[in-house]
């Protein structure tokens, strides 16, 4: 967290951003930083290497046996396109239809009021603790320190989560957030922080399993307040969603007394009906399976059934600014599948850490700048070689290397003052508009041959930016002659 | 018929070879090439790295140099792209509409060199003698913008004395990504290390793509590391012939023959 940072609030087109200063949306260094010393780390090489090509070959072999994969792709574009367009009235919608079946809608701001909101809500209920049901929400606003703040212990439920919590790390992936862990070092976290573990706990996917259930068992039978995020909320019927593996969510959301889910207001659609097409798209798209395990529903309370309150606060927390981007709103269609992180070839060697951002990988590099106005975020767009493995896979077509491309601009058009490389760029581009310019230009280059001393590339060390190039590639010396004067001399003009 | 050449500014001024290569395999099949000596950049670069205004001034010098050409052909999936997904935005988003007009028009008559050879003129088999163990890296813009699926395979089984063996991981990027190459310096080269040692395990004697830009990339590593294998440019495959064909064709220039084509028509 960037403490140091006054929390002023900053604005994208006069609307609020996510503030500074809490939160998990902005890291301490660049990307090419903490990038650097992620990709000296064998291990998380290694370990994600392997689990991001595993799941990409699921995900591969379940989507090819869909044959309308495409036009699903594309209702599920149309669905978001839509639902955006009108996203006011549909949270209304959703408001009056949770409250109607006795529920409690809080609309919050931002990741303060968010957090305010939920810390109020579980001290009121006087219980010192509360579960957690996965979530990328709570996450992002940081709710759990919030809540460890007030004096509440939280208890992360997800078993990648719970590994996360316990090795007092930080996510790395969107689905599986402790993805950089083998079990190895999970049997380790395991062994080392849950009190009363067996002292011979191996690293036996099983018997890990098994560890973290018994811990968790317990919790959950004890727990009176749960906080949960949600994958959809259908608006006509004021229904609540959530997809998960594991189960433990379910856990979650029906054995305590009072439920709290803290969503994104781009996670709303409209009619039920809507949920065809994503529940087709998400289960195959982030685990590679055909059905995922777990899909609860709940709408308000049931009398004698399940939680008896229910409190749905709806985040903005910088998506209202996001929204405003006619070019980057399209990242409000994210479903959190992660798809385009197992395909992203930046990720699968940086890690999800090197973002800063408990939203990584691709879509992190075109939701987190926008969420936080591009300026804190500045790097994230410049991680990518913009290959378009992202797009290719994303279930609702997100066009993210074109997102990339547009918030690469809106950082170097948010320049005050010159930098070095728009100086260069701009000399450059008015050479490359005027022929007599560009072939002096050409010739300049040419001489660089001169520093080659008849050798076929250019020396290794060479000042900066080149130096960049130089030191893992060899450049060749350029030719006396470009091929337009060559074939000029041969042909005419 | 009447070819524009567009060899693309990394090219024209860093590897004229695989220019001349493309113009002497286009003369080869009979048609009449020319270079328009105002041409310079597509503008990828900039638009790219987040310059789009000031690339609004290379997309016109763009449209100036080639304007009236029947077809245009480059050696680049990438700078084709751009032009057919960028150009017009960047003059659009700038309120130049007449612009982005025209170059829209001129994307419609501006092709990838194995697009153009398998779907306008309809050859796979250009004729070409190559005696090499090849393998082939799919470029990203090239694979997933201009979708050329499988022709440059294609031509490539179609060259007498080439034996084509298959890329591991060939649809991954090979981590140039334009100044993301020098801007995440230390990612590129992770990615490229994963590259070559594919490329390596094929135990290739060529590389060969259809992107000089990636080529430098793949190549320079290669170089770096004193690599038997060496990249050399899909035209500059196609453009060999038994007469012709030279075991010292690369992407990268030497300065013994810096003026000669390596392949006359």
């Amino acid at each position: 967290m960037t403490a140091t940072v006054p929390p002023k609030a900053p604005t994208f087109l006069g609307l609020p951003t996510a503030p500074r200063g809490v939160g998990h949306l902005r890291g301490d260094q660049s990307f090419p930083d903490a990038a650097r010393g992620a990709l000296r780390d064998g291990q998380l090489r290694a370990n994600l290497g392997h689990a991001t090509s595993t799941i990409r070959g699921k995900r591969a072999r379940v989507v090819a046996e869909v044959p309308d994969w495409e036009q699903l792709r594309a209702a599920g574009k149309a669905l978001k396109a839509a639902t955006m367009a009108r996203l006011d009235e549909h949270l209304e919608e959703l408001e009056r239809q949770v409250t109607a079946r006795g529920g409690v809608v809080h609309w919050a701001r931002d990741a303060n009021e968010a957090n305010e909101i939920v810390t109020r809500l579980v001290l009121a209920t006087g219980a010192p603790e509360v579960v957690k049901v996965k979530s990328m929400a709570t996450q992002e606003i940081g709710l759990n320190e919030a809540l460890e703040a007030a004096g509440l212990d939280v208890f992360e439920t997800d078993l990648a989560e719970l590994i996360v919590q316990l090795g007092e790390d930080q996510p790395s992936h969107i689905l599986v957030p402790a993805i950089h862990k083998n079990r190895a070092e999970i049997r380790a976290i395991f062994a080392r922080t849950i009190p009363g573990v067996d002292p011979g706990l191996t690293d036996d996917p099983r018997r890990l399993a098994m560890a973290a259930r018994q811990h968790l068992r317990e919790r959950f039978l004890r727990a009176r307040v749960a906080v949960s995020g949600a994958n959809f909320a259908v608006a006509e019927t004021g229904t609540l969603t959530v997809v998960e593996s594991e189960g433990n969510g379910r856990m979650c959301l029906t054995l305590p007394e009072t439920l709290i889910t803290v969503m994104g207001i781009e996670k709303v659609v409209p009619t039920w009906r809507d949920l065809e097409v994503f529940l087709q798209l998400l289960p195959r798209s982030s685990t590679g399976e055909r059905m995922n395990p777990y899909t609860s529903t709940w709408a308000g309370v049931t009398p004698g059934d399940g939680p008896q309150e229910f409190h749905l606060v709806l985040l903005d927390n910088g998506r209202t600014a996001v929204l405003a981007d006619e070019v980057g709103r399209e990242a409000l269609h994210c479903i959190r599948c992660s798809a385009c992180l197992n395909v992203c070839p930046v990720y699968e060697r940086t890690g999800g850490h090197s973002y800063g951002s408990v939203y990584p990988g691709p879509i992190g590099a075109i939701l987190s700048p926008q969420l936080t106005g591009v300026e804190d975020n500045a790097s994230l767009p410049y991680a990518s070689s913009l290959c378009g493995a992202c797009f290719e896979v994303c279930p609702v077509a997100i066009d993210i290397p074109s997102i990339l491309v547009h918030l690469r601009a809106e950082h170097v058009e948010a320049q005050q003052k010159p930098t070095a490389e728009g100086v260069a760029f701009a000399a450059l581009a008015r050479a490359m508009s005027h022929p007599r310019l560009w072939h002096l230009a050409q010739r300049a280059a040419g001489l660089g041959r001169l520093v080659s001393r008849g050798r076929p590339t250019l020396p290794n060390a060479l000042p900066p930016p080149v130096s960049g190039w130089t030191r893992s590639r060899d450049l060749p010396t350029p030719p006396a002659r470009t091929f337009v004067q060559q074939w000029t001399e041969e042909h005419g003009k | 018929m009447k070819v524009a050449l567009f060899a693309t500014c990394l090219v024209d001024t860093l590897t004229p070879s695989v220019a001349h290569a493309t113009a002497s395999l286009l003369q080869r099949l009979g048609h009449e090439v020319v270079v328009p000596t105002g041409q310079a950049c597509c503008g990828q670069m900039h638009v790219n790295t987040g310059y789009r205004r000031e690339a609004v001034g290379i997309v016109a010098n763009h449209v100036r140099a080639f304007a009236g050409a029947e077809a245009i052909v480059a050696p680049s999936g990438s700078c084709v792209a751009s032009v057919h997904h960028q150009q017009a935005d960047v003059a659009r988003r700038a309120g130049d509409e007449e612009l982005a007009r025209a170059a829209e028009e001129l994307a419609g008559r501006t092709y990838e060199l194995s697009q153009f050879l398998v779907d306008v003129l309809g050859v796979t088999d250009v004729g070409a003698y190559y005696p090499h163990r090849v393998t082939y890296h799919p470029t990203c813009h090239s694979l997933r913008l201009l979708k050329v699926g499988d022709r440059p395979y294609q031509l490539l089984r179609a060259v007498r004395g080439l034996e084509l063996v298959e890329l591991p991981g060939a649809e991954q990027c090979c981590g140039f990504g334009g100044t993301f190459a020098v801007k995440n310096a230390d990612t590129s080269t992770a990615m490229l290390t994963d590259k070559m040692a594919n490329v390596l395990s094929t135990h290739a004697e060529v590389c060969t793509a259809g992107d000089a830009s990636c080529l430098l990339h793949i190549g320079g590593g290669l170089s770096r590391l004193r690599a038997g294998t060496r990249t050399v440019h899909l035209a500059e495959i196609l453009a060999s012939t038994e007469e012709a064909v030279s075991p010292q064709q690369s992407t990268e220039p030497s300065l013994s023959h810096p003026t000669t084509p390596t392949v006359t028509a």
